[in-house]
């Protein structure tokens, strides 16, 4: 029973990752571009819960005030690091985006402190239990929110005008272009979905884990991108299913091995499938595929 | 020259040693992420020499350096199958392998930190720092930099042309862990005191920006971004204590004064970028820089000589 209590609470770890993973995939399998501000983003969505919060707002609006921030955050980024750079050399952006990281780490430090500070969630000790195993609802709901919102982007990616204009510049950028895809119009809807699910991911790592400080988005963003690269870079259920393996085998490795060993684990395995099977456990999707 | 300039001298001369560490890599198109966990290694190695085979750490410092090159040779076989942003990440899992392995190594003391007993100053480290400058400045005349200069621009092409490619890559990012781990054990042996924790992916992402913001097509370009990342931050710590007195009466929820100066030190590195992403030193840049630096010493001279006379 305890090791499926542990396995459960990996479970709900892990769909934190898969929602970082997920906003990785997307930047990556479409644009090729590693954004490091969503560590950055991550933290906001987090920060900006326990802000609001405190200030007495309801929940409701909470949520969803710290979603535009992150949404609005990630487009900053997308303004003044990608659109600028369009065609230049692939480490470019990448630069700008840890930018972002460090200026957005440093004004929440300047306004809030670097303090661990504790969300006052009206969810703390709101569980059902089933079987025996004790689910938190929060937890749960992240779960599936975070399955609910990788196939509403399955479906606008496979089933709209937008979507297929993503997958054309996935493709290849230049015949996209040649072909009529508005890449300007269509560029900021993947900064837009991955500020989306990597603001979510913290704001449910608020509400659950109860503890934000100005870095606590750098160890659950790297957690993130190993989860993106077991799934399969470029493949949203990929990150999904690589994001609740890293966090039960995270929670199972603690219990069992001791927290040392946990980054030696997580870290050897994303070696050893970037090596012998780059395209990821679960093959290449449609995104992202010929970069393999 | 105050202990304070001279601390921040030694902190170039080491930054600039390990941006060269990154500089080789990316000059042949490769990003190397785990600049830091091979810090790591040579830093560890050096210091564990040094304190127990009781060899002088001017001799230490280069073993440390040849055993991060050698992990790099071992590993950049099976990792440089790997291209673009599977060849960072990759590097990255390295990166931080090192530095989780080293954290439960109890020999070297684990997380407690490891003590390193020899010191040194910047008598010894900038004669290093120098001799390092003179080795990539000179690789890069050579065919080998040519090279990897075809490699960067065109992998494919230059490989049609009868350029070793793979053999290349193999041999710049060996060089480029090799640049690392020396820089990694002059700060062993500068702070005496080194921990695996403090070997971490920011810190190798900080190495690819010196590189980056001062420009990968020019030796130049690494000292150049080295300086900026070592000084810019100090001289915002300087403003911060001439504007005390304002910052004194700024409102609370202006916070802390201290912690802009990296706001701004960020917002910097993305203005830049967006104004000018080759980096700093360019081909031209150096030609122009190299020009001004003859005319001072032009200069020099004939203010000196017109000095001397009666």
């Amino acid at each position: 029973m305890l090791l499926a209590q542990q396995f459960v609470n990996g479970l709900m770890l892990g769909s934190i990752y898969a929602l970082v993973a997920v906003a990785f995939t997307l930047t990556i399998g479409v644009l090729n571009f590693l954004n490091f501000s969503i560590p950055g983003i991550f933290m906001l969505g987090g920060m900006f819960t326990w802000i609001f919060l405190k200030s007495g707002l309801p929940l409701g609006l909470v949520v969803l005030l710290a979603l535009v921030i992150g949404a609005a955050a990630s487009l900053l980024v997308e303004r003044s690091s990608y659109r600028q750079m369009m065609g230049s050399d692939h480490f470019i952006p990448l630069v700008s985006s840890m930018g972002f990281l460090i200026l957005y780490e440093n004004l929440v430090l300047i306004f809030w402190g670097s303090d661990i500070q504790v969300v006052n969630s009206p969810f703390r000790d709101v569980s059902v239990t089933v079987f025996g195993l004790i689910i938190s609802i929060p937890q749960l709901a992240g779960l599936a929110l975070a399955v609910t919102m990788a196939y509403v982007l399955t479906r606008i990616l496979y089933g709209t005008s937008t979507g297929r204009g993503l997958r054309a510049i996935a493709e290849n950028p230049d015949s996209a272009i040649m072909l009529g895809v508005h890449v300007f119009r269509i560029v900021p809807v993947v900064f837009l979905f991955s500020g989306l699910f990597t603001a979510l991911a913290g704001v449910i790592f608020a509400l659950n884990y109860t503890q934000v400080h100005p870095f606590m988005g750098e160890e659950v963003a790297l957690k993130g991108i190993s989860a993106m690269v077991i799934g399969g870079m470029g493949s949203v259920w990929g990150a999904i299913v690589g994001g609740l393996l890293i966090g039960v085998a995270e929670i199972l490795s603690i219990s069992s091995f001791g927290s040392d060993f946990v980054d030696i684990a997580v870290y050897g395995l994303l070696l050893v499938i970037l090596v012998i099977r780059p395209e990821g456990l679960f093959g290449g999707s449609a995104l992202g595929r010929e970069r393999l | 020259m105050t202990s304070y300039q001279t601390g921040l001298l030694v902190i170039l001369s080491i930054n600039i040693v390990i941006a060269y560490g990154a500089y080789l890599p990316i000059a042949a198109g490769q990003m190397n992420l785990g600049i830091a966990g091979f810090m790591a290694l040579g830093a560890y190695a050096s210091a564990y020499v040094a304190n127990n085979a009781g060899l002088p750490p001017i001799v230490t410092i280069f073993i440390g350096a040849g055993f991060a090159g050698l992990l790099a040779l071992i590993v950049a076989v099976p990792i440089l199958r790997t291209r673009g942003i599977y060849l960072a990440l990759a590097t990255f899992a390295l990166g931080q392998i090192v530095a989780a392995a080293i954290l439960n190594v109890e020999l070297v003391g684990a997380a407690e930190g490891y003590s390193v007993l020899d010191h040194f100053g910047l008598a010894t480290i900038a004669p290093i720092t120098i001799a390092t400058i003179a080795v990539v400045a000179y690789l890069n005349r050579t065919r080998f930099g040519l090279n990897l200069t075809a490699i960067s621009q065109d992998e494919l092409l230059a490989n049609l042309f009868g350029v070793r490619t793979r053999r290349l890559q193999i041999a710049a990012f060996t060089l480029g862990a090799f640049f690392a781990g020396l820089g990694g054990a002059l700060h062993a042996h500068y702070y005496n005191y080194i921990r695996p924790q403090d070997f971490n992916i920011l810190l190798s992402i900080y190495i690819i920006l010196f590189v980056l913001l001062g420009g990968t097509r020019s030796v130049l370009g690494p000292i150049v971004g080295a300086a900026i990342f070592t000084f810019l931050p100090e001289i915002f710590r300087d403003l911060d204590k001439k504007f005390s007195a304002f910052f004194d009466q700024v409102p609370d929820w202006l916070g802390q004064a201290s912690a802009w100066r990296f706001a701004i030190f960020a917002a910097l590195i993305i203005v830049f970028m967006m104004l000018r992403p080759q980096g700093i030193m360019t081909r031209g840049a150096t030609r122009a820089a190299a020009r001004w630096v003859a005319w001072c010493v032009r200069r020099l001279g004939f203010a000196r000589s017109s000095g001397a006379r009666p």
